[in-house]
């Protein structure tokens, strides 16, 4: 059981890494975006592993969902393709790996100083249910909640307005 | 309390209304409104003035609010009434306010008319402050308020470049001597700790060392020269006549040059104990008042010989306060308040009539066309010559009795200034009204009597001038010297001098007097009337006339000794301090930082990508500098 | 119920590496690519991995407090999408091209 438990982690958090990675280096954006929505199957079952079991639903469907959706949509509005994708000059690349890498040692580095409560021993299923969720969301965090909403609305009108033609003699696309 | 302030703020009142709205209102408005301020504060003033001569009113000494104050300094703003300065408001006031009609006339087609209005109020407004001031500082305020507006009526006409010139060495020149006043009060504030006439009143002979004495009298007196232009500070009150003519009557004739008068006599007190100082006052008076008649003599420029005649009676009027005669010199300055504002006026409203025109040789002839103006100007003529019983005979004989008593050089120098004083007086008066016309045909038809508003304040001005005398009968004649009683409580302290001459010789005095100014003004008559002589034309005099019309070419040495080598060192000072150490160091600092920037604005490419790597490898020092912090 | 807590088994020092990891892909996709679509993939990849340590502390403290954050996080990632990719659309119709080295207007 435990072992399962840890083969499942492994399983997942190198699914999610290597989807992470073909991300960046696939050379077709079409490919970098089925890769990332494998990644975020991958955060799923993550979540599920941890016992928030709302939080993976929602995870799949705003991101997987909708905001995949929207990707692959604007990629396919403006058709690129591998053949139209520009490339950094390998210098720029390897600056980028370098600087990566750093980033990624420091972390490594500050986390493993992080001094941590002992782990619980059990765990506390009903903390990622729809009903402990919704008190919390609505009791404590109703004014931010509100202001998401907020945020929602305004962003949607903002996409409209960007995105929108306004003078259709000078734009061709 | 509340009047004597309601005397000061009305005519700031006045400046206030004509300098914001003056030029919305009609021009008769604005006028009529900027002399009605004034004679409020004259009605005002004679009530206060009409208390003292009853006796009813006893002197006003009081601080209106805490003005300065820290460790023991202590300077109130604050007033003081007493005889003396009611006479100086009585003057300020009043021939402020018959000035201020005449303009109201002769200013009349100027554009800027609300403004030189608000000017003339201000200016009243200022040297109200200087004379109720009860103490240096608050005088000095009003001091250097005239000054400045003094500064702003010469420079009136500012698209004439030489008014401007004009104005600005009345200023700088005035500036001189207020840094002697400066000096004087920092003398004194250090060593007495007050400023306040009364307290400085208070102290006892003998408190305060000699060389103090003698170094704050010296100060305030380098003050009193810059403001009432004696040597060597006089050059500027000649080239002050640039101003219009309402202006050099009532600020360079009739009040504010004789701001110096007033401050001596106020701080009489002092000057009794330092009679080095006094000797010293009364010699540059006596200079002062034999140079500039001799330069009178010669001058061309109506308004220029009535200037040189200011300075020169000024002259006298220190005299006076140098050989201890304060009653003297006080009354001296309202005889002369009276009749010289009427010469000044008299000769604008003969500029006025020949359209600007100021020189002598191009008048004449003026008696049958302007006849009130003649009158009166031969009244002040009388009056300023000394000839009985005009005001000036009475108040000019004092102050040589006085000289007399005190050392006869004095006298002598005094005698020979009435005497130079009678003579250009009347060469001035006949070549202006006597004989034939000189100027050009057209000017000929535009003669004309000029309206009422300038002969009234003439004619009021004369008849003051003719019976102005009456304020100080000569005692030893057995009558009763009013302005002597009236002063007494204020002068008694500063040592008023003792008659020491027998009534013979006083009576001898009065008469050489007399007599000599008659003989001069007869020599003129022969010389102008009956020779018919005129000055020779520009540029052509010789000997010791051409020294004496160049005005001794004093301010040409002024130029060379002081203005030049000022320049001088303002070039080397602009050359080497200015465009190379200053600029130098400003263009070095800017360059500096714009090749910095040209090199530093290399970093920033435009590119997003540099820039997000620039911020991914911040966030890594940041978090390497987060680690080692906490190693 | 209450089963054995997960972090029994995997210490929650895995979840942090992991998305240590996660979070670096993302800083390498955004230096790595010229594509501004790749690049904002990169970015909600960064986002999901500080999600992911959202939701492992909120287990490991038994609060749902984290979780209520990811919601919030998701919020903001979904706006932000939906405007970014709106600029996007707006600057490919301007000079078409989504490359980030074409937009180098910003030194003038």
């Amino acid at each position: 059981m435990h072992n399962f438990t840890l083969l499942l982690f492994l399983i997942l958090s190198s699914l999610a890494i290597f989807c992470g990675l073909m991300t960046v280096f696939s050379r077709n954006p079409i490919h970098s975006a089925l890769f990332l929505i494998g990644c975020f199957f991958a955060i799923a079952g993550h979540y599920l592993l941890l016992s928030a079991q709302f939080l993976a639903i929602v995870h799949i469907i705003v991101y997987a969902g909708a905001i995949m959706v929207l990707f692959l949509f604007t990629l396919m509005l403006m058709n690129l393709n591998e053949e139209t994708e520009q490339h950094k000059p390998a210098l720029a690349k390897i600056g980028a790996v370098i600087s990566a890498g750093m980033l990624m040692l420091v972390l490594v580095a500050v986390f493993k100083r992080a001094v941590l409560a002992p782990p619980p021993p059990y765990q506390d299923f009903s903390i990622g249910t729809i009903e402990t969720l919704g008190k919390v969301l609505l009791n404590e965090f109703l004014l931010p909640f509100e202001f998401a909403s907020v945020l929602l609305l305004t962003a949607m009108i903002g996409a409209v307005l960007l995105a929108k033609k306004q003078n259709p003699n000078t734009n061709q696309a | 309390m509340t009047v004597l302030l309601l005397i000061v703020l009305l005519p700031l009142a006045g400046f206030l209304l004509n300098a914001f709205w003056g030029k919305r209102l009609p021009k008769v408005v604005s006028g009529w409104l900027a002399s009605a301020v004034v004679f409020v504060s004259f009605v005002l003033s004679a009530y206060y003035f009409a208390g003292f001569v009853s006796g009813t009113q006893t002197k006003i000494d009081a601080d209106i609010y805490r003005w300065i104050q820290f460790g023991d300094l202590f300077i109130g703003f604050g007033f003081l009434l007493d005889q003396l300065s009611a006479i100086w408001l009585m003057v300020v006031t009043g021939i402020g306010f018959l000035i201020h009609v005449y303009s109201i006339s002769y200013m009349h087609d100027d554009e800027r008319f609300a403004q030189f209005f608000s000017y003339l109020n201000l200016f009243i407004f200022f040297m109200l402050l200087l004379v109720l001031g009860n103490n240096l500082l608050v005088t000095f305020i009003g001091w250097e308020g005239v000054g400045l507006c003094s500064y702003l009526l010469i420079g009136f006409w500012f698209k004439n470049q030489d008014y401007n010139n004009a104005a600005k060495k009345a200023f700088v020149m005035n500036r001189i001597g207020d840094l002697g006043f400066l000096f004087g009060m920092f003398i004194l504030l250090t060593h007495t700790g007050t400023l306040h006439f009364s307290n400085l009143a208070s102290i006892q002979p003998g408190v305060l060392p000699k060389w103090i004495l003698v170094a704050v009298t010296a100060l305030l007196f380098i003050g009193a020269t810059g403001k009432s232009a004696q040597i060597p500070l006089y050059t500027w009150l000649p080239d002050a006549m640039a101003g219009p003519t309402p202006v050099s009557a009532l600020i360079h004739a009739a009040t504010m040059v004789t701001a110096g008068i007033y401050l001596v006599a106020r701080t009489g007190f002092l000057y009794a104990q330092a009679p080095e100082t006094l000797t010293a006052v009364a010699s540059i008076g006596a200079a002062t008042a034999i140079l500039a008649a001799t330069i009178g003599v010669f001058q061309n420029d109506i308004k220029k010989v009535l200037a040189y005649s200011t300075v020169s009676q000024l002259g006298l009027m220190f005299v006076a306060l140098g050989v201890g005669a304060y009653v003297s010199a006080v009354f001296h300055v309202v005889t002369h308040a009276f009749f010289k504002a009427c010469l000044f006026l008299g000769s604008g409203s003969v500029i006025h009539a020949l359209h600007g025109e100021q020189d002598i040789r191009r008048m004449g002839g003026l008696k049958k066309y302007m006849p009130v103006t003649y009158w009166t100007f031969l009244i002040s003529s009388l009056a300023i010559s000394g000839i009985f019983p005009f005001s000036g005979f009475f108040s000019k004989d004092e102050i040589l009795a006085a000289a007399f008593a005190h050392h006869k050089i004095l006298w002598v120098i005094a005698m020979l200034t009435s005497l130079l004083t009678a003579f250009y007086m009347f060469r001035l008066l006949f070549l202006t009204f006597t004989g034939e016309f000189r100027g050009t045909e057209e000017q000929r038809h535009h003669l004309h009597e000029s309206p009422p508003l300038i002969t009234i304040p003439l004619i009021i001005l004369s008849a003051l001038a003719t019976v102005g005398g009456v304020l100080g009968l000569p005692e030893f004649l057995g009558f009763h010297h009013w302005l002597k009683n009236f002063l007494s409580p204020v002068v008694a302290k500063s040592g008023a001098h003792a008659h020491a001459l027998s009534h013979s010789t006083e009576l001898a005095l009065m008469g050489g007097a007399l007599a000599g100014a008659i003989v001069s003004i007869a020599y003129s008559y022969i010389l102008f009337v009956r020779g018919g002589a005129l000055p020779v034309p520009e540029g052509e005099e010789k000997g010791i006339t051409r020294l004496v019309y160049h005005k001794y070419y004093v301010d040409e040495i002024y130029e060379k000794i002081i203005v030049q080598p000022v320049m001088f060192l303002s070039d080397i000072a602009y050359r080497l301090l200015d465009r190379r150490v200053i600029d130098g160091l400003v263009n070095t600092s800017g360059r500096l930082s714009m090749i910095a920037g040209g090199q530093i604005r290399k970093l920033q490419t435009g590119y997003i990508g540099y820039y997000m790597m620039f911020m991914v490898l911040s966030l890594v020092a940041v978090f390497v500098y987060a680690l080692l912090i906490r190693l | 119920m209450a089963l054995l807590s997960i972090f029994q088994t995997v210490p929650v020092h895995y979840y942090l590496v992991v998305s240590a990891m996660l979070f670096c892909i993302g800083v390498l996709g955004v230096l790595y690519r010229r594509n501004a679509i790749i690049i904002f993939m990169s970015i909600e990849l960064m986002l999901n991995a500080v999600n992911l340590l959202l939701v492992a502390f909120s287990a490991y403290h038994n609060d749902s407090g984290g979780q209520v954050f990811v919601f919030f996080v998701m919020a903001v990632a979904a706006a932000e999408v939906a405007v970014g990719l709106a600029i996007l659309v707006a600057i490919f119709r301007n000079v078409h091209a989504v490359d980030i080295d074409e937009l180098k207007n910003l030194k003038w």
